[in-house]
């Protein structure tokens, strides 16, 4: 999978044990993130996030359809991630590949067990009309972590989505004139980092994450509660690292927060 | 179904299965029961059957997938259509693409892959009946499979969950307790090496209760790993007594 040369590989090894990184970076610090709100006019809502030199551009679409069945007084949330060709040389065309079903399951997990959205405001006919939710995650420039940058502008795009007003009168669903904000009721922010040569560094970039052993992703909702957690990569943690790591976690995502949340 | 909402543990403490909070689900495991395989493993855990199988390591296919350096591991875990309440589509759903990913990755710290160049090792988990925790039980059935493959490994891997149910640190959740909890996290482990290679999180936890819920599942590790050690020994040791 790397193909980074086996010379840069060493260096970053290097530079990690003498804790220091390949870009300059601190090992806990962030790389700049920018947003930008409402980029796309035909989406509920949208996106597009920079975090270095990765982007993603994050679609909101709001569809009425069917609740599942073990919650019928739901609407329904569904993340799903493109990782576009012309966003790396080492991607391809065809349906997500495990890669990108692990980015949409790790955004969605990080969503849906915050209860960011208030899904049970989404319901127009308990069992048979709810609202359904599609965030789809457009990756177009990979520079290490997706997981981070995608969760930022999902959360972005749903904080600006715009929905139209529904309403049942004897059955029929009937199109309101105006429109309401999404019913949020908490921020997830996910932050990831890497172990490299025994040391651990925030936001790993391209270079990193090609020769990271692992990868421990922590989802931080707004009370400083833990959401979701997610490992990766072919390597381990020993528990100290981990809690390290959720302490870290916990003070960097109330930074990133007040980034996506003040707009 | 009755639709009153039940208590997951009860004012003595006990969960609705019978187990105390720190309790695992009785658990079975045979070694080496699949004839066809290079090696395999069976397990048992409450309710939950799995099977596991490895092939390799041997030729790669396709071989343009061979690694100059070490060997593939490939890892399939599927559910069988007649595992859950409802009947699952045989094809793979999100949910076990994901979790094929994870348990590879859990597995693969343990293996010495650089002693097999250009070969693979293809592993898979068939889950016969859930019942809450597969994802762990898939875990600790392959890694024995491997083991019974004669495949070189750092330590065995073993995998158990802990969560928050009624507000309340519990080991080994099953389905209920899986689906009406308040918090899950899956964790794997090589107890040799305090080596935490699957860690999963969903629910809320704060900091402190996280931190409780990994001790207490390396806890239940600890216990299945002694489950994972005599069932290896359970073949070979028979094995011996046979040749003498």
């Amino acid at each position: 999978m790397s193909n980074v040369a086996k010379v840069k590989q060493k260096q970053i090894a290097q530079l990690m044990s003498k804790g220091k990184r390949f870009d300059g970076r601190e090992l806990y610090e962030y790389r700049e993130v920018t947003i930008e709100m409402g980029t796309i006019e035909k989406a509920e809502g949208s996106a597009r996030v920079r975090l270095g030199k990765t982007e993603v551009l994050v679609g909101v679409k709001i569809d009425i359809g069917e609740p599942f069945a073990d919650t019928p007084n739901d609407g329904v949330l569904t993340v799903n991630v493109e990782l576009v060709p012309l966003a790396s040389p080492t991607y391809e065309p065809g349906p997500p590949n495990e890669n990108a079903i692990e980015l949409a399951r790790v955004v969605d997990r990080g969503i849906r067990e915050s209860k960011a959205i208030n899904l049970e405001k989404l319901c127009l006919e308990p069992g048979k009309k709810v609202l359904i939710v599609f965030i789809d995650i457009y990756v177009l420039n990979y520079d290490g972590n997706l997981i981070d940058a995608s969760a930022i502008a999902a959360l972005a795009a749903l904080l600006n989505t715009k929905m139209a007003k529904y309403e049942v009168e004897e059955g029929k669903i009937l199109l309101k004139p105006g429109y309401l904000p999404l019913p949020m009721l908490n921020y997830p922010i996910a932050v990831t980092f890497a172990k490299i040569n025994g040391k651990l560094a925030i936001d790993p970039g391209l270079e990193e994450e090609q020769v990271m052993d692992s990868r421990l992703t922590i989802t931080i909702e707004k009370d400083n509660k833990i959401c979701a957690i997610q490992k990766g990569g072919s390597g381990y943690f020993t528990i100290e690292q981990i809690l390290e790591v959720a302490k870290v976690a916990q003070e960097k995502a109330s930074e990133v927060r007040k980034l996506v949340v003040k707009k | 179904m009755p639709k009153k909402e039940e208590k997951l543990i009860n004012k003595d403490g006990i969960r609705s299965d019978g187990r105390k909070s720190n309790e695992l689900r009785p658990t079975k495991i045979i070694v080496g029961n699949l004839p066809n395989a290079d090696g395999s493993a069976y397990i048992e855990q409450g309710k939950n059957k799995i099977l596991a199988g490895v092939y390799g390591p041997h030729e790669v296919h396709p071989k343009h997938l061979a690694l100059p350096d070490r060997s593939l591991l490939r890892c399939r875990y599927h559910m069988a259509p007649f595992s859950v309440d409802e009947r699952k589509s045989p094809a793979p759903s999100r949910r076990e693409h994901e979790l094929s990913k994870i348990i590879r990755q859990a597995l693969e710290p343990a293996i010495f892959l650089k002693y097999y160049p250009r070969t693979s090792i293809d592993l898979f988990i068939e889950v016969l009946q859930a019942h809450g925790g597969t994802r762990c039980a898939g875990i600790t059935v392959a890694s024995l499979a491997l083991a019974d493959a004669g495949i070189p490994m750092r330590d065995l891997t073993v995998a158990c969950a802990a969560g928050k149910i009624d507000g309340q640190l519990v080991l080994d959740l099953n389905d209920i307790e899986d689906k009406k909890g308040e918090a899950d996290v899956p964790l794997a482990y090589m107890p040799n090496l305090n080596a935490v290679t699957l860690l999963q999180m969903d629910g809320q936890l704060t900091l402190g209760e996280f931190e409780d819920a990994v001790r207490l599942s390396l806890e239940g590790c600890k216990k299945l790993y002694n489950i994972q050690k005599e069932a290896l020994r359970a073949k070979y040791v028979s094995k011996m007594e046979d040749e003498e």
